[in-house]
């Protein structure tokens, strides 16, 4: 290669490089802030902040929805299967809302642990089935409950 | 392959083949987009859990897929431009821009239309939707700066250096729903696994993504050839071209 | 199909309104940006050609170039 564009082709290099490092540290040091919420564990270590408005997610646990009768206020806990943390929410769900499935809630940390949620979104996995696949995997899982439980685990 | 490097950097040359290539990939895209968008909006079953509203996954990703390929596109040809100083590679940068810029616009309206009934909310600051924004804001700033400098040669240099910068969102757009707890779910397709969906829901989203690629291909070949025709109209090939046919 | 009828393809069990106008800005958006493009070569090849007829009469009545180009006088926008 010619000696000016190899010279060139340095300088470019270098430049990227540069550049690379420059985001990659910043985005290191941010990289609390980036992250959309806490999940349960953090929260339950104590590492989120209370009486702020922050997000928390994770995953609806399974037969922990409880719906007020008179009103559109709701409980449940949310877990990433090794801590939990209960939220209080009153609103309208999102559809596809229901347990077992992601969620990310925004409000606050009671001085009880409690989360007050003022919005509640659902988040969903990557994972696209038609549901008649979606019903034969249930049925399977619901023969051998261990198999489904690891399989759903990592997805939320 | 020097001497093929040195002719592909030859206007005229390339004008040919763009000319003789440009039917085949707007029938050839045509056919695949069309393909794909029918087969996943009629065809394909629904998702068991978010119903049908997961049909807008048949353009979403093709745009949101394009917008990233033609900014890691547009950054090799920055490197050719700085490096070789090759006249094609700033055409191309200048070509596609506003191609880049819609195909973003598209993917994150799609994505915020589909986010309304799946997640709750049309938009939240979540890494993956704030660094596609930026992906946007970089487009619109490479169109801006090459518009703002009149001079060819600085505008190609200034420009290059600002899509170089910039290719560092790619990474972080890509990675941003691994590295960060995100709203946004993780990729459908991944090299090095197999789709997280069954046959008849990837194969029409391919179809598409590919289609989408085909028309891409059409729309950067007549885009450049309009930057050719414009910078090179002083030389003798493009004045008989304009003129022929012409008593 | 997974649609029982017309009505049904529309409806989308609900979210036809949200697939709907994403299909439709996607294909609104993509059509226009080829159907501009395509017109852009045009207006860009009558332009040159404007310039040349120019030029050659000017040639004729003064024998010498009476027009230059610069990357400013035919403006892309």
């Amino acid at each position: 290669m010619h000696p000016i564009r190899k010279k060139r082709l340095t300088i470019v290099l270098f430049l990227l490089a540069g550049i690379g490092v420059a985001v990659a540290l910043t985005t290191y040091a941010l990289r609390q802030n980036i992250n959309l919420f806490y999940d349960p564990s953090q929260i339950a270590a104590g590492e989120a902040p209370r009486d702020v408005r922050i997000r928390a997610g994770g995953m609806v646990e399974e037969g922990s929805v409880i719906r007020d009768p008179d009103s559109l206020k709701v409980e449940f806990r949310v877990t990433d299967f090794n801590s939990s943390v209960p939220v209080e929410y009153t609103g309208i769900l999102p559809d596809l809302f229901a347990e077992g499935q992601g969620v990310v809630a925004m409000g606050k940390l009671d001085g009880q642990g409690r989360f007050v949620a003022d919005q509640v979104l659902a988040k969903h996995d990557e994972n696209y089935m038609p549901p008649e696949v979606a019903d034969a995997l249930e049925k399977a899982s619901k023969a051998q409950p261990k198999a489904g439980e690891t399989a759903q685990s990592p997805s939320y | 392959m020097w001497q093929f490097f040195h002719k592909l950097g030859s206007p005229k040359w390339f004008y040919g083949i763009a000319t003789r290539l440009m039917p085949w990939l707007l029938v050839v895209g045509a056919a695949l987009l069309l393909a794909g968008v029918v087969w996943g909006l009629a065809f394909a079953p629904k998702d068991y859990l978010q119903g049908n509203s997961y049909r807008i996954i048949f353009i979403h990703v093709p745009t949101a897929f394009l917008a990233q390929s033609v900014y890691i596109m547009m950054a090799v040809a920055a490197v050719v431009t700085l490096v070789w100083r090759m006249k094609l590679a700033d055409v191309f940068v200048k070509a596609v821009a506003p191609v880049g810029l819609v195909l973003t616009f598209l993917a994150l309206f799609t994505g915020a239309v589909w986010g309304k009934p799946t997640w709750g909310t049309w938009w939240i600051w979540d890494a993956r939707l704030t660094s596609m924004l930026i992906l946007l804001f970089l487009y619109g700033g490479v169109i801006a700066l090459d518009r703002a400098i009149n001079d060819e040669k600085s505008a190609a240099r200034a420009v290059s250096v600002l899509v170089l910068v910039g290719v560092v969102n790619i990474p972080i757009i890509k990675y941003s729903v691994e590295w960060w707890n995100t709203l946004h779910q993780p990729a459908t397709f991944k090299l090095t696994e197999k789709p997280s969906m069954p046959a008849e829901m990837w194969v029409p989203l391919l179809l598409s993504v590919l289609g989408l690629y085909f028309i891409f291909g059409w729309l950067a070949c007549l885009r450049m050839q309009t930057e050719i025709i414009f910078r090179e109209q002083r030389t003798r090939w493009v004045k008989d071209l304009v003129m022929a046919g012409r008593p | 199909m997974a649609f029982e009828s017309l009505s049904a393809f529309i409806a989308m069990e609900g979210h036809g309104p949200y697939v709907w106008t994403c299909y439709g800005v996607f294909v609104v958006l993509l059509a226009g940006l080829m159907l501009w493009s395509q017109r852009r070569r045009r207006t860009t090849m009558e332009a040159c050609r404007r310039n040349y007829e120019r030029e050659a009469q000017g040639q004729q009545r003064t024998a010498r170039p009476a027009a230059t180009f610069t990357r400013v006088e035919v403006s892309q926008d």
